[in-house]
């Protein structure tokens, strides 16, 4: 398996990286989604900008109320975090359970987001716990809520030569998340994971990573649960996806049972 | 590319075709053929080598990638004739049969041994998530790592003579 | 003669090159001037080739040269390793298996490679079999045996319009079986799919083709688990070439399973186009590639009917059943389900009355051939699953009704051997104790208890039996033969013992993870009364040993290993006539023990490497006899071996996903003598692994199409660490009569009996929680189990 011919470029800064995909080719963070595609020649960039070793976006950090994730921080570092492990426990948690060791050493939050695989992890956990994804590109900075960054299948808010530089996670002091998957037993990718962030005053975020084509805010089981009501059906109203590994009668089961099993562990 | 690599404690200059996975240079410039190709998915940690310390699968990292970096495969994991507890354990305990899928399996366990050095037998599975083995069933590899913990007094650093990075917060920083 | 090897668990001498990374595989090796091959496939899974266009690739950069079928043409197809005829006698149909398929010509499942381009490196030749311009003319396709069968299926072969290979009926006359079943006070029908799985070794496969032209002669490095084999097949069939001109070398090899047997078109078109070429040329599969092209295994789908009188006596067992060979016949594809499979339908109980109804069919996929327990493990599992599901219907203890069916103990020697009813003769066998062994390891009115308490808490627990009898260390020659093998299936070996007394032993075996530097050196060792130091194990190169069969159907130390004695024998008859001559006594007076000779009552004697140095520096030697200590055996087995065990699988079934966790699986196997108990062990486990995956894990996937639709290891489930418990294993010995090591084979038992007991268990646990499933379709994955819990 070998990828089609291109050039590679590395970042030392974001700066230098968005100058460098200014002029075309795609961000390399940890590759863990990019070079299997580029293998199967399933994609074929003709520059790849190396943002993987950029010092400033490796940093794990609490800036007031928010907990400050560097995007080419590692699944591995997250999960191995203190500094996550106090102030967002279900994202230490949650990302000691994508993929396997070796590809927790090297895959990055940003570049998981950025992917956006319907069946990641991280997407429903940046999404239940109200995070803003921080891109930058050419024209500067900006902030996009969680909610609007995924917009479908693979695809997200981002713009053309941007990269993302955070995850800014608003810490949830009192509160409690968790985030239970049900894991395709091949790829242990999510064929259904639920993260719920519950806060101090008893008000819960659900969020489903594998269940559709974009991961979402399930607001329908929301609003039942914060009015004290039961949950029959989670992802009411949604499209559900439908594999060899969990029709769509199936995956609305288990989301069900999924947001359920994520409700006791925050009870 | 040019390059400069680490490998096994030896600087190893190369001038690299910008897509040459770091598997293919390890295989083919520099004949370490211990590190071995099992999938295209990045599934089977037959690839499994230690980059700057820690465990990653050189099938899905470009060589480019690894510049200026300390790369240690399974012809490094000893120091100097003698065996790493890991590779005495796979012998003691059966821990392969056809041995394809072996070095990756050694350089996972290290990995796991230097996070982890007393592992229960699930934290042993958890942990082989991303190693396919076809001949033995797991169970004697579990008892091989099993088996190398327990030898190990100190807590088994798999080759920390090239280590640069913080093992415990697995903070990567570049190397010099 | 004393044992201080036999029986020990030895460690293995072949680890350290694999634990430092000094394994030499196929891929591990470097030519000097060695370009790569690459091969153009079918996308689809059949299309008709209307034109290939190589004029751009050709002129791609590194590219050495791009042969297309028209170029081979005049090579033969890959040859079939067995014939079995249709049942009116109509002879087997064997379509030509093409090297590539030619403009005009048809693929005939996905990766049928169309064009192999040669270059400098393995990515310039992936980079120019872009370049090649092939317009196709896609038909349909038909993946499922069921439905190749149907009128207005798609055919496989134009020239046979029915997509049989051939249909095969045996056992007792039908007629007999359905009048033993009609006294039946009950019948279990079952109708299931054995589904097709991939083998999966480890290593992928890699070929390099070498010609020296100056000596006119080729060689292959080839990850196989039969060299001799691949090297006449590929000489006499494929590329007729003098034999004495190619030289196989199977290397260290990662895994076979059975997926190696078979000889490839990539074999033989690497070897012929290094001649063309005059370079070594280097292929090695990509996984995807091995998904496709590598022999598949299984693939029956059956009906099945089990008849019991009101005691619980077998009284008849019918079977229909087709099976999927593919697209093309493999090495051993017809004997799979045939003489593999239905011979095996005795189990190990007392079934009067039996009979098989068979169909092989083509389809558009990749070849079927043997793979691990190959056609046992089905019949197994058609048993097995019979007889826990008779229990569950007839409100019986299915260890019981086991014990009430079992064939009565038969050692072999002193009683004869157990003639079945479809052809086969059992050697030895002893089944109630194995039984009474897993269920005394189970705890098994504990387990009903637990049982009982976790359905008081919402949890589902099962148990699930399976007690086998296999048929391994094949075989007889003239037995295999008159079945339709094309090839003898003996075995040989040479020991030659070296003037200092060191000894090389030469084994047609092939070792791809077996251990055979090890157990084969133990057996050597004690025969000789000598340290295995002294000893070295050589296979795998067809220039340095003189034939061999090869690796498969746990033969290696049966057969190979019985060849190994009956060389051992020779020189120690020799070495006796030496030894006398030099103690000046007679031979009769001679006792051979620790490795030497003593006169009887003295304690004169002289040692191994004493008569060793003297026959080859033979001054005080006797008359008429020649120098030198070396001897070769062919050992033909008078059997096949019947090894035997029980299974027994303890699962936790999650009532609200339908997900089965395995929370024990107890094994307990009799494999005859055992040499190398870690070794035994190590077998069975992996057998296990591979048993339970196909039950809960494993099964390709193909669409309407015929395209594999889970042809990686994101989709295709292997099992990981993290699925299994530690395993529970015990075994007993009862050893075989025939052969000189008493050993039966251990490789393929636990797969053979683990699968059914793994999903007698989920049944189990279902029935338990008041769903009353008969079947559920493999692998058992989530969804199916919690579909079956919805009725």
């Amino acid at each position: 398996m070998i990828t089609y011919p291109f050039h590679y470029k590395k970042a030392g800064s974001v700066a230098e990286a968005v100058a460098l995909l200014a002029e075309g080719g795609k961000a390399l963070s940890g590759g863990h989604s990019l070079i299997p595609t580029m293998k199967l020649r399933l994609n074929a960039p003709d520059t790849l900008v190396d943002i993987g070793r950029i010092p400033e976006l490796k940093t794990i950090t609490v800036e007031g109320d928010e907990l400050v994730i560097g995007a080419g921080a590692t699944h591995g570092q997250i999960a191995a975090s203190e500094v996550v492990k106090q102030h967002q426990p279900m994202f230490a948690e949650g990302a000691s359970h994508i993929g396997d060791p070796a590809v927790r050493n090297r895959g990055t939050i940003g570049g998981s987001l950025a992917h956006a695989d319907p069946s990641a992890d991280w997407p429903a956990m940046v999404l239940a716990a109200d995070a803003t994804v921080v891109v930058e590109g050419t024209s500067g900075s900006r902030s996009v809520k969680a909610t609007d960054f995924f917009t479908g299948l693979f695809s997200t808010a981002m713009h053309d030569g941007e990269i993302i530089t955070q995850i800014r996670v608003p810490v949830n002091a009192g509160g409690k998340a968790s985030y239970q998957k049900f894991a395709q037993p091949a790829s242990r990718y999510a064929i259904v994971g639920c993260a719920v962030v519950k806060s101090a005053d008893g008000r819960v975020n659900v969020a489903f990573s594998g269940v559709s084509e974009a991961p979402f805010r399930d607001t329908a089981a929301e609003q039942l649960i914060n009015s004290g009501q039961v949950v029959s059906t989670a992802a009411s109203g949604m499209s559900i996806l439908s594999d060899h590994y969990a029709s769509e009668e199936y995956r609305r089961h288990l989301a069900t049972v999924y947001l359920k099993r994520a409700l006791a562990a925050v009870a | 590319m040019k390059t400069q690599i680490t490998v096994n404690g030896k600087p190893r200059a190369a001038d690299l075709e910008d897509r040459t996975l770091l598997v293919d240079y390890l295989r083919d410039s520099l004949h370490l053929t211990g590190t071995h190709v099992g999938c295209d998915t990045s599934s089977c940690g037959a690839c499994t080598v230690h980059l700057d310390g820690v465990a990653v699968k050189a099938c899905t990292i470009l060589a480019v990638q690894a510049d200026g970096c300390q790369v240690t495969t399974i012809e490094g994991l000893a120091k100097g004739d003698g065996m790493h507890p890991l590779q005495d354990g796979f012998k003691e305990c059966h821990g392969l049969q056809c041995g394809f899928c072996t070095p990756g399996m050694i350089m996972a366990a290290a990995d796991l041994l230097t996070r982890n050095p007393h592992p229960t037998e699930a934290e042993i599975r958890t942990a082989l998530e991303g190693n396919i083995c076809r001949c033995t069933g797991y169970h004697n590899i579990v008892k091989s790592i099993q088996w190398a913990a327990e030898q190990a007094s100190a807590p088994l650093l798999a080759d920390s003579h090239l280590w640069t990075n913080d093992t415990v917060t697995r903070e990567i920083v570049e190397t010099a | 003669m004393s044992n201080r090897y036999i029986g020990q668990s030895v460690k293995r001498r072949e680890d350290k090159r694999f634990i430092t990374g000094k394994g030499r595989y196929t891929d591990d090796i470097v030519l000097p001037g060695m370009v790569h091959a690459y091969f153009v496939r079918s996308p689809y899974a059949h299309a008709r080739v209307t034109s290939i266009d190589t004029t751009e690739a050709k002129a791609a950069p590194g590219v050495v040269a791009i042969f297309t079928g028209d170029d081979v043409a005049a090579l033969n197809g890959v040859p079939c390793g067995w014939q079995v005829n249709f049942r009116n006698g109509e002879t087997m149909r064997e379509p030509k298996h093409p090297m590539l398929i030619a403009t005009g010509d048809t693929a005939k499942h996905v990766g049928d490679p169309v064009a192999v381009i040669i270059a400098e490196t393995k990515a310039l030749a992936t980079d120019a079999a872009e370049l090649v311009v092939i317009e196709w003319e896609e038909l349909s396709a038909v993946a499922n045996p069921a439905k190749a069968l149907a009128t207005d299926a798609p055919k496989v072969h134009d020239q046979y319009p029915d997509n049989r290979a051939f249909d095969w009926t045996f056992g007792n006359p039908i007629e007999e079986v359905d009048a033993a079943m009609a006294t039946a006070a009950h019948i279990t029908e079952l109708e299931f799919v054995n589904q097709r799985v991939v083998p999966n070794a480890m290593e992928p496969r890699s070929y390099i083709g070498q010609y020296d032209d100056v000596a006119d002669k080729y060689t292959l490095y080839t990850s196989t688990q039969n060299p001799h084999l691949i090297r006449l097949l590929m000489c006499a069939f494929v590329l007729g070439i003098p034999e004495h001109k190619v030289r196989v070398v199977g290397p260290d090899v990662g895994g076979g399973f059975g997926s190696k047997i078979y000889h490839y078109t990539e074999e033989a078109l690497v070897t012929w186009a290094a001649k063309e070429i005059n370079q070594p040329i280097k292929w090695t599969s990509d996984r995807s590639e091995a998904f496709l092209m590598d022999a598949h295994g299984r693939d029956h789908v059956t009906k099945a009917e089990m008849g019991f009188d009101a005691e619980g006596n077998i009284v008849g067992l019918r079977i229909k059943t087709v099976a999927n060979l593919g697209a093309y016949l493999s090495t051993f594809a017809p004997a799979v389900p045939t003489y593999l499979h239905g011979t095996l339908l005795q189990g190990l109980y007392t079934t009067p009355k039996i009979n098989i109804d068979m169909t092989c069919v083509f389809t558009h996929t990749v070849a079927v051939d043997a793979y691990r327990g190959a056609g046992r493990p089905e019949a197994t599992y058609l048993l097995e699953r019979l007889m826990d599901l008779a229990a569950l219907e007839m409100g019986k203890d299915p260890a019981q009704l086991r014990f009430q069916n079992f064939i009565p103990p038969f050692d072999g020697v002193t009683q004869p051997g157990y003639q079945t009813q479809v052809a086969l003769q059992y050697d030895s066998g002893n089944y109630a104790p194995v039984l009474e062994r897993g269920l005394e390891m189970l705890g098994y009115a504990d387990f009903r208890q637990a049982q009982a308490e976790a359905a008081q808490t919402g949890k589902l627990l099962g148990v699930g039996f399976s007690t086998y009898v296999e048929a391994c260390g094949i075989a007889p020659s003239a037995v295999v033969g008159s079945l339709g093998a094309r090839a003898g299936l003996y075995e040989s070996a040479q020991v030659r013992v070296q003037p200092t007394g060191k000894v090389s032993v030469f084994t047609g075996s092939h070792s791809h993870g077996q251990g055979h530097e090890t157990t084969f050196v133990q057996v050597v060792a004690d025969k000789l009364g000598i340290p295995m130091e002294d000893i070295e194990l050589i296979h795998g190169d067809s220039d340095t040993v003189a034939f061999g069969m090869g690796t498969y159907g746990s033969r290696s130390l049966a057969v190979g290993g019985s060849a190994i004695v009956k060389s051992i024998d020779k020189i120690l008859e020799k070495g006796a006539k030496i030894a006398a001559h030099r103690l000046e006594c007679a031979e009769s007076d001679l006792t051979y023990a620790d490795g030497k000779w003593t006169v009887n009552g003295t304690d004169k004697s002289i040692g191994f490497g004493d008569v060793a140095l003297t026959a080859y520096v033979p001054h005080i030697y006797p008359a008429g006899l020649e120098p030198g200590l070396d001897f070769s055996s062919f050992y033909d087995p008078a059997n096949f071996t019947y090894p035997f065990g029980c299974h027994i699988a303890v699962v936790e079934v999650d009532k609200e996903t339908g997900k089965t966790t395995l929370k024990r699986m107890i094994a307990v196997d009799d494999v005859g003598n055992i040499i190398n108990p870690m070794i035994v062990e190590g077998q069975i486990h992996g057998g296990l692994a591979q048993g339970i995956g196909q039950a809960l894990l494993e099964g390709t996937i193909y669409d309407e199409n015929g395209q594999l639709t889970n042809g990686s290891y994101m989709d295709y489930c292997m099992p990981r660490a993290d699925d299994f418990p530690m395993f529970e294993t015990d075994n007993q010995v009862t050893p075989c009569p025939h052969n000189p090591l008493g050993v039966k084979g251990a490789g393929e038992a636990g797969a053979i009996g683990s699968t059914p007991s793994v999903v007698n268990a989920v049944i189990d646990a279902l029935w338990h929680g008041g769903h009353q499933v008969k079947d559920i379709l493999m692998p058992l994955t989530p969804e199916r189990v919690w579909r079956a819990m919805q009725h």
